[in-house]
């Protein structure tokens, strides 16, 4: 009763912090599929580049967000960046990367070799493949990707605001060091919610980009 | 139309050895005909089909398409030239059926609305209703469904050449045979230059008008179906073609190669007698008799009327079964031994008589062969 009392007195402020919240998420959501995606297409090439990079990939998810802000504090300082947006940005990018680039990569090196053949066969270029056939069958991977992403970088962005990037977190921060129960459940609230929310709504997104028949069921074989 | 030249393809093995997959391969199909690569697999009739668009490239040898030498086209080009069906369909799931027959001319620059309403001329060439299907995904479509697919989009841009890799392979028996009726009706007006990969020998006797048979890389034998059947080169080849291949051949002979003539019959009210001795001039136990304009109606035979007066209408039997002269000798002989009969009288389509058939005629004309090759041998 409490919290929703001072969820109602604070409408404004809970508004503000999570347009933040979300502006960290989406625009480094954003800058990892711009780099994540082509660099997924890219080691398909490779076998040997595909498993180097997988494997970074994999190393950078281990690290604790909190360590990775911790890290990145004194590099970031010589540009004068050492705490608020900018590392909170490249934490939830550098996290980004491992869904989406293997998804990606999954997605292509999956697209059944019968169309690729045929593809070949019928005079497509490589480029002409990766642009008609393999990318657009890779695009519910891929989006599938992006949203474990999003709602996993949702939840880690709460912890940015440890080195000042603002956000929902600071509800959860304040409500420990105040003990204070309504800031703390209202901040863990609004995580879960905007984790929810964004899921569906890229559920939603990733259904309009899939053509409508390619994943019925209809008709035999 | 194609011409191969001492084609050859080695592979590398990851142990650091060489398989010779495709080993001088030298052979042309001409324009128009339908040349099936034949063999078990791992003969190389498949890499030997696939070096001609380039999608494996050879190590060695020459390949000629329609005239030009393909070591001078650049591959896309030359693969957006030659029509090409493979066994998996390979129909792009992510497209309609019209985007996916419409690839290859977009690929080469038509016109939108020219390549669409080719797309819907091919779909009614294979009896798949443009307005139902144009809009459909794949998925949408059953197995034959999909093949037909998969054949009109290597027809889309109407290529001279086609190369098709078991293409009616995953198709059950059934449909199968439907489709390549289908191919074959269509293949008489398109006149397409084909090489046609299968493993299975009747499907080769039923499409090819030259067959290739290979064994461990080389071209054992390239010869018509029914020269193949009758004399095949090696052991290795009569055994893959089977030990009923003269059996086979009855498929690819019709009735009319092998019917003797129908001039000698009778009619409803002509006398027995001379019937008798038509039968025992032309030294036949059979007559036929035949209706006022020709129509096959019935028989006698020589040891039922030995001793018999009156017209031939009063002692006739009806004929047990009728076979069209342009039926093969498979049909015939299968309906012979239904009938447990030795002949049969021959009949057109409207059902006028035009000669009959024999067990003895049709095994004189599939033995003449052997007995040619015996008569070489013995010389």
């Amino acid at each position: 009763m409490e919290t929703l009392v001072f969820i109602s007195q604070n409408l404004d402020l809970i508004f503000e912090r999570t347009v933040q919240h979300m502006s960290i998420v989406f625009v480094a959501i954003g800058l990892a599929i711009v780099t994540g995606v082509p660099i997924g297409i890219l080691i398909t090439l490779n076998q040997k580049a595909a498993d180097i990079v997988l494997y970074i990939a994999a190393i950078i998810i281990t690290i604790p967000s909190i360590a990775l802000f911790g890290l990145m504090i004194p590099v970031l300082s010589l540009i004068g960046q050492g705490v608020g947006y900018l590392p909170a940005v490249i934490a939830v990018l550098l996290y980004s990367q491992l869904p989406i680039i293997r998804n990606t990569y999954t997605a292509i090196t999956n697209v059944d070799p019968a169309l690729r053949e045929a593809a070949r066969g019928l005079g497509m270029t490589p480029i002409q493949r990766l642009r008609r056939v393999e990318i657009p069958l890779a695009i519910p991977v891929v989006m599938a990707g992006v949203r474990i992403a999003v709602v996993m970088n949702i939840g880690i962005t709460a912890i940015a605001t440890y080195i000042g990037a603002g956000g929902l977190g600071a509800f959860i921060s304040r409500g420990i060091s105040q003990s204070d129960p309504r800031q703390l459940i209202t901040g863990a609230l609004m995580v879960s919610l905007l984790a929810i929310a964004s899921d569906y709504f890229l559920l939603w997104l990733q259904k309009r980009l899939t053509p409508a028949s390619s994943s019925a069921t209809a008709g035999g074989h | 139309m194609i011409k191969l030249e001492k084609l050859s393809k080695i592979f590398e093995t990851p142990n650091g050895g060489t398989v010779m997959a495709a080993d001088k391969v030298s052979l042309e199909v001409p324009e128009g005909e339908i040349c099936v690569l034949l063999g078990p697999s791992g003969c190389g009739k498949t890499t030997t089909l696939k070096m001609i668009n380039g999608l494996i490239p050879k190590t060695s040898g020459k390949i000629h398409v329609a005239g030009r030498d393909t070591d001078t086209i650049d591959p896309v080009e030359l693969r957006r030239s030659i029509g090409y069906v493979i066994q998996q369909i390979g129909l792009f799931p992510n497209m309609t059926i019209e985007d996916n027959i419409c690839i290859v001319p977009d690929l080469l620059g038509w016109e939108r609305s020219k390549a669409r309403k080719r797309a819907a001329e091919l779909l009614d060439l294979v009896n798949l209703d443009p307005s139902i299907f144009l809009k459909r995904f794949p998925k949408e479509l059953s197995g034959g469904q999909q093949q037909r697919v998969g054949v009109i989009r290597a027809l889309a841009a109407d290529p001279p050449v086609l190369l098709m890799d078991e293409p009616f392979g995953a198709i059950d028996p059934i449909n199968r045979a439907v489709i390549q009726d289908e191919f074959l009706k269509m293949q008489k007006e398109l006149r397409k230059t084909i090489a046609f990969v299968s493993h299975d020998i009747d499907e080769a006797i039923k499409m090819a008008d030259k067959i290739a048979i290979f064994k461990d890389g080389k071209l054992e034998q390239f010869s018509s179906p029914d020269d193949l059947l009758a004399r095949p080169a090696s052991d290795f080849i009569a055994s893959f073609l089977g030990s009923d291949r003269t059996l086979k051949r009855l498929s690819l002979l019709k009735v009319s190669d092998v019917m003797l003539s129908g001039r000698v019959r009778v009619s409803a009210e002509e006398d027995v007698g001379k019937a008798r001795d038509m039968m025992k001039e032309a030294g036949h136990k059979n007559i036929v008799m035949v209706g006022p304009r020709g129509r096959a109606r019935g028989y006698l035979h020589l040891n039922d009327v030995v001793e018999a007066t009156g017209t031939v209408e009063e002692h006739y039997q009806a004929l047990p079964t009728t076979v069209n002269v342009d039926a093969d000798l498979r049909t015939a002989v299968s309906q012979m031994f239904r009938h447990d009969t030795t002949w049969m009288a021959c009949v057109d389509d409207d059902g006028f008589f035009k000669g009959f058939i024999t067990q003895r005629a049709i095994s004189h004309q599939l033995g003449a062969t052997y007995r040619d090759t015996l008569a070489e041998d013995l010389t």
